[in-house]
């Protein structure tokens, strides 16, 4: 172990570190919003709605977040999308996140007990009105979960962005590993950063679950 | 008050794909009247009492209330406006309660009056509290469903229908899913109920209480109505087959 | 610059070769991280602590942190120890190393899920220790984990992208090397999701086919 080494580059590694969790939050933004669009779009009884919501979902899913990347970066200029990078990967990773977030939301309306939504109907209550306040404010509570492995996964897979040359942790830590031959110094010291990146996210997904989870 | 009926059915039939679970039904409800719906498991009896807020269409047939017909042939859109409207006027508990379990209890039965524009927040507030002081649960007003009792969960759900000021109320089963110490309380919320004058259909199980609450009792099975009366007809001389065999069944079980 | 897809016409072999090498990796990774996976999972059961401390570090260590980054660690690493394999050997031992991970993890999870009691009543019934294994419990751990080790095999498929950083000539490489001649890259791009989306569906219809299979030994 170069522990000297370490000493010396790891405000770099920081730095990267602060830029993968920018671009982490802001695809994970995108992405619920995507995922909460396309979740309610898919279980609407309008085939307008719910067709391109499937669409999405199994193109995005059934693809390579790496060839959509690729895509959007290298193949958007030809159909007048000029990105940079940091844009890039945020539209990118969130577009490819929200199709699974997409999954985890209609899963959770959907595992809403049937009962629910025709105790709610019965009262008088509107469709709309009954998934505004009975349906969704359940399934909110059910999605913490998922919804939290999938920012975890988003975090860890933002890596790739690297590949367009986002100066971020996995960037950084291929740069110094090719400069320094080091690889395993580096790849220890990155991971730390992501490791204490994804603790601390899953330690507050579970304590958002535990704050909201529903006694039964 | 008119003595036209407040439910009306008519030849109503009902099919389930290819399985034809209610076979013809006719039948007429006063208001005021208190009618329990008894028979076989499958008989159709749920299904019968759920098409008529319309929680399950209906093949043919008619169902009026209050002199309205519920299944009527509209556009989506003008169909849905018209149920709700019809749903706000009939009240339904069901077997597992269905209570919104992120609500507390007071929540629960205020709901739905604040949203569809009802009560203000402190008239639907002041009206919940009196109608849990009604059915015993003035202390349980700010518990969450999940540290109920099945059976104050039940009369919750029961304050949460009352809570709209039905024209009637529909009970499939509102007891079976209870403990059999919990049953009475919620019976005699019911019975409360019909002491008032309340319009009910009530599905159930228990013939005793059936007798006991009920003035006109309805015995169905395989999706017809077998035979129909006032409870001590009908329970002490039963004209039909089927309902001898149903009741004995029922008493020796 | 508009598209033209005309373009794509004279690489069509460059593309199925791609796709071939992409699907070949797959197979050897899928294979390679099971047999690592479940070895895995027996270490972290077993009650030998050397084996189990090391092995539980090693997964929770690759379970927080990116396959990229570990596909680095592992080209640049066996280079340093005096390993040079080509990059097909380093692509499939990086990804199955990945996922071995997370599969030691379910099957872990499998075999605990499976009773004690089945194991105990398969020897009261006479069964050798390795017949109820085979017999019973393994049958059983088997279905208990069929789907989300499924679910591991369709990410490691488009997962195996990746690899073409460290220069596998797989679908994804293949594409850019004929980007880098024609300067088309929307058009080869999308060729290449087309085809990686088309593999993900045989995948897909596959793993259900074995999920299907193994309920059979419920
Ligand atoms: N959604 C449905 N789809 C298909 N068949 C149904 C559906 N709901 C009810 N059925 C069938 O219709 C028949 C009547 O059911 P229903 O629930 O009305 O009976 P019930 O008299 O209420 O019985 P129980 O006393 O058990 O509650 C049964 O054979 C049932 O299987
Ligand atoms: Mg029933």
């Amino acid at each position: 172990m170069d522990f000297a080494l370490i000493a010396k580059v790891w405000t770099f590694f920081a730095a990267a570190a602060w830029v993968t969790l920018q671009i982490s939050a802001l695809a994970i933004c995108l992405g619920l919003c995507l995922g909460f669009a396309a979740a309610l779009a898919s279980i609407s009884r309008n085939v307008l709605l719910r067709f391109p919501a499937r669409v999405y979902v199994s193109i995005f899913r059934g693809t390579p977040a790496l060839i959509q990347l690729f895509l959007l970066y290298y193949g958007g200029p030809q159909i007048g999308l000029q990105l940079g990078p940091f844009e890039a990967g945020v539209i990118g990773l969130g577009i490819n996140i929200g199709a699974y977030m997409t999954e985890s939301i209609r899963g959770a309306i959907l595992a809403v007990e049937k009962g629910q939504m025709e105790a709610a109907r019965c009262l008088g209550l509107g469709h709309v009105q009954s998934m505004r306040n009975v349906i969704l404010p359940q399934a909110l509570r059910l999605m913490v979960r998922p919804l939290g492995v999938n920012a975890v996964a988003l975090i860890k897979g933002s890596a790739i962005v690297s590949t367009i040359s986002v100066v971020e942790l996995t960037y950084t830590a291929h740069r110094y590993i090719s400069s320094t031959y080091k690889p395993f110094e580096m790849f220890i010291l990155a991971s730390l950063f992501y490791l204490v990146i994804v603790s601390v996210v899953s330690f507050a997904v579970n304590r958002i679950d535990e704050r909201v989870a529903l006694e039964s | 008050m008119s003595n036209d009926p407040i439910i009306r059915i008519k030849d109503l039939h009902k099919s389930f794909g290819p399985v034809e679970v209610l076979k013809g039904i006719d039948m007429d409800v006063a208001p005021g009247q208190i009618v329990a719906l008894i028979g076989p498991s499958g008989s159709g009896k749920s299904t019968l009492l759920r098409t008529i807020n319309q929680l399950e269409d209906v093949t043919s047939g008619e169902i009026f209330f209050d002199g309205a017909l519920v299944n009527r042939d509209l556009p989506h859109r003008q169909r849905e406006k018209h149920l709700n409207r019809l749903r706000q006027d009939i009240g339904m508990v069901f077997q597992h309660f269905n209570l919104f379990p992120h609500l507390t209890a007071i929540e629960n039965v205020t709901m739905a009056p604040v949203l569809l524009g009802r009560q203000t927040k402190t008239q639907a507030l002041a009206e919940a509290r009196a109608l849990l002081e009604k059915v015993g649960l003035s202390d349980r007003a700010d518990y969450y469903p999940s540290r109920l009792s099945g059976g104050q969960k039940q009369r919750v759900a029961i304050a949460r229908a009352l809570a709209m000021n039905p024209k009637a109320m529909l009970f499939d089963e509102v007891t079976s899913a209870l403990d059999p110490e919990l049953v009475g309380e919620v019976n005699k919320v019911m019975k409360q109920l019909a002491q008032e004058h309340m319009t009910m259909i009530i599905v159930t199980h228990e013939l005793r209480f059936a007798s006991d609450v009920a003035d006109h009792v309805v015995f169905m099975a395989d999706g017809v109505v077998v035979e129909e009366g006032p409870p001590d007809a009908l329970f002490r001389a039963p004209q039909h087959e089927r309902t001898k065999a149903f009741l004995q069944q029922v008493f020796e079980g | 610059m508009g598209l033209d897809f005309s373009i794509l016409a004279g690489y069509e072999g460059v593309l199925v070769q791609g796709a071939i090498w992409t699907v070949g990796l797959t197979v050897a990774s899928i294979v390679l991280s099971l047999v690592i996976g479940t070895l895995m999972a027996v270490f972290r059961l077993s009650g030998m602590r050397i084996v189990r401390w090391p092995v539980s570090f090693v997964i929770w260590l690759f379970m927080g942190t990116p396959l990229l980054l570990q596909l680095y660690l592992i080209y640049f690493g066996l280079v340093q120890i005096g390993l040079d394999l080509n990059a097909f050997t380093a692509g499939v031992i990086a990804l199955s190393l990945h996922f071995a991970v997370y599969d030691a993890d379910i099957i872990r999870a499998g075999i605990v899920a499976v009773d004690k009691g089945q194991y105990e009543a398969a020897r009261s019934l006479g069964l050798s220790h390795a017949q109820a294994m085979r017999k019973s419990i393994v049958p059983q751990a088997l279905y208990n984990v069929a789907p989300a080790l499924g679910n591991m095999m369709i990410a490691l498929l488009k997962e195996s992208s990746l690899v073409s950083v460290i220069g596998v000539m797989e679908l994804t490489l293949s594409a850019q090397r004929a980007i880098s001649d024609t300067f088309r890259p929307f058009e080869f791009y999308l060729a290449a999701a087309v085809i990686y989306y088309v593999l993900n569906l045989v995948l897909e219809q596959a793993v259900k086919a074995v999920e299907r299979r193994s309920a059979k030994y419920r």
